[in-house]
């Protein structure tokens, strides 16, 4: 049962690999000789940090992480109405990674342990067992996540409105990835050569996406996974392109991703979502960068259910996680970083979540 | 919050659920995102929900190649 782990972390390779990129590194042109290769993944951001693949890499190489930690760019706001829904007695049922996240004065952990009724799933198919369990009860299930895991959900919707669950609702902050690219490569401030793609999220998306973005913006997209050898091999990857004058979308993990992505899963998410320009925290509003329910589904809708809104909150302003997730600033030059800000004491989400760049940094750069 | 590891299907349930294994654990996961489902393949599972199905020949390539690079690597130690 070991197979397609221990292949994917085989040393030997990742020597041999990690010398192409070297030679490649040298053989960058002059106007590219500074190249930075951006990841939009919590997993690879774990993985480069936990492998310590930086370190590996030759000088002129810089890996910059993007935005791509749900958790980290979901509004202080969203934390706000979900502490709000919990004190008003409303069952909440939330993946791990959000109940530490400071909101603008509490998080859920706090609320709960006040006697607030907080359910950690690792599946969302808890909180539809959870809703069947207690037909008196709401329940709300804080959808957060990129198309890896709004793709679930929509599925869960389709069960749900199959048993005619009536006391389930998701209070979504979906987040889609192509969007960012996009965002980012026009962000005038900041210089990002190329991208290393998402793994799980292009398994939904496919390739397609990437391709436009490619057509438009001529910079090497490589879809990679997370394993140690599959990210250096997309790195490489990345270089040959630049070394050959080439710019597009190389799929480095077919064993996965196939080119149309999961045409089930964009069925479901077509079926019951629109897009919309949502707000990344620390980031701003992202044109059509969001999915959010359609109107014929409000009942599933936390927000008109209960007829809230989720208002902006009000982040720790010292807190400089908008430049970290925009890759502007590593997170060690974050003056709070390690002194008043850690896992112990987050005092934002990047610190929190175990795909944030903050704790990446924390637990395996010295 | 993603898994890199491929699962086994090893049982397929009416309701579109089934069983997948990994190691010597197994879990309960959601079907409802794979055409076709059949026992022994691998998938990817994400929050409880089967994402898509592993090509075991891609993956099986894409492992001779990163050992015939190991095998370089060494001879070339070697010299
Ligand atoms: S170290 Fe803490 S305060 Fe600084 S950016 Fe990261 S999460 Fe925010």
């Amino acid at each position: 049962m070991m197979k397609y782990i221990d292949d994917y972390k085989n040393p030997g390779a990742a020597r041999k690999i990690t010398e192409n990129i070297n030679t490649l590194a040298e053989k960058l042109p002059a106007a590219k000789r500074n190249f930075s290769i951006m990841e939009v993944c919590g997993s690879h951001t774990m993985a480069i940090a936990r492998y310590g693949i930086r370190e590996l890499l030759p000088e002129n190489i810089s890996l910059i992480s993007g935005p791509g930690c749900p958790v980290c760019v979901t509004d202080a706001g969203y934390i706000d109405t979900a502490v709000e829904l919990s004190r008003n007695g409303i069952t909440i049922a939330t993946f791990g990674d959000m109940i530490n996240v400071p909101g603008s004065d509490t998080s859920l952990g706090k609320c709960r342990s006040e006697g607030a009724d907080i359910h950690i799933c690792y599946s969302p198919l808890s909180a539809l067992e959870l809703a069947e369990k207690n037909p008196d009860r709401e329940v709300v299930f804080l959808a957060i996540g990129f198309e890896t895991t709004i793709a679930p959900l929509m599925a869960l919707l389709e069960t749900a409105k199959s048993k005619n669950i009536k006391n389930l609702s998701i209070m979504t902050a979906f987040k889609l990835v192509p969007p960012a690219l996009e965002a980012l490569t026009s962000d005038p401030e900041l210089k990002v050569d190329s991208f290393l793609c998402p793994a799980h999220v292009s398994a939904i998306i496919g390739e397609r996406p990437y391709q436009l973005f490619v057509k438009k913006h001529k910079i090497p997209c490589v879809i990679a996974s997370f394993e140690p050898l599959d990210i250096l091999y997309g790195i490489e990857g990345i270089l040959e392109q630049v070394v050959s004058n080439k710019a597009f979308v190389d799929n480095r993990y077919k064993r996965v991703v196939k080119q149309e992505g999961n045409t089930t899963a964009q069925h479901f998410m077509d079926k019951y979502l629109v897009p919309y320009d949502a707000s990344w925290r620390g980031i701003g509003i992202i044109p059509r960068s969001g999915l959010k329910l359609k109107n014929e589904f409000d009942e599933y809708n936390t927000e008109k259910r209960f007829n809230i809104e989720v208002k902006p909150g009000k982040p720790n302003p010292a807190c400089r996680c908008g430049d970290v997730l925009k890759g502007k600033i590593k997170p060690s030059e974050c003056p709070l970083f390690r002194r008043t800000c850690n896992p112990f004491h987050p005092v934002g989400p990047c610190m929190v979540s175990s795909e944030g760049s903050c704790a990446a940094f924390f637990k395996y750069v010295k | 919050m993603c898994l890199a590891v491929p699962m086994k299907i090893i049982q397929i349930n009416d309701d579109n659920t089934g069983i997948v294994a990994a190691d010597d654990a197994s879990y309960k996961v959601s079907l409802s995102l794979i055409k076709d489902p059949v026992v022994e393949e691998f998938v990817i599972v994400h929050a409880g929900y089967a994402i898509e199905k592993l090509d075991e020949e891609e993956a099986n390539t894409r492992i001779d190649l990163f050992r015939e690079l190991a095998e370089v690597n060494s001879e070339m130690v070697k010299q």
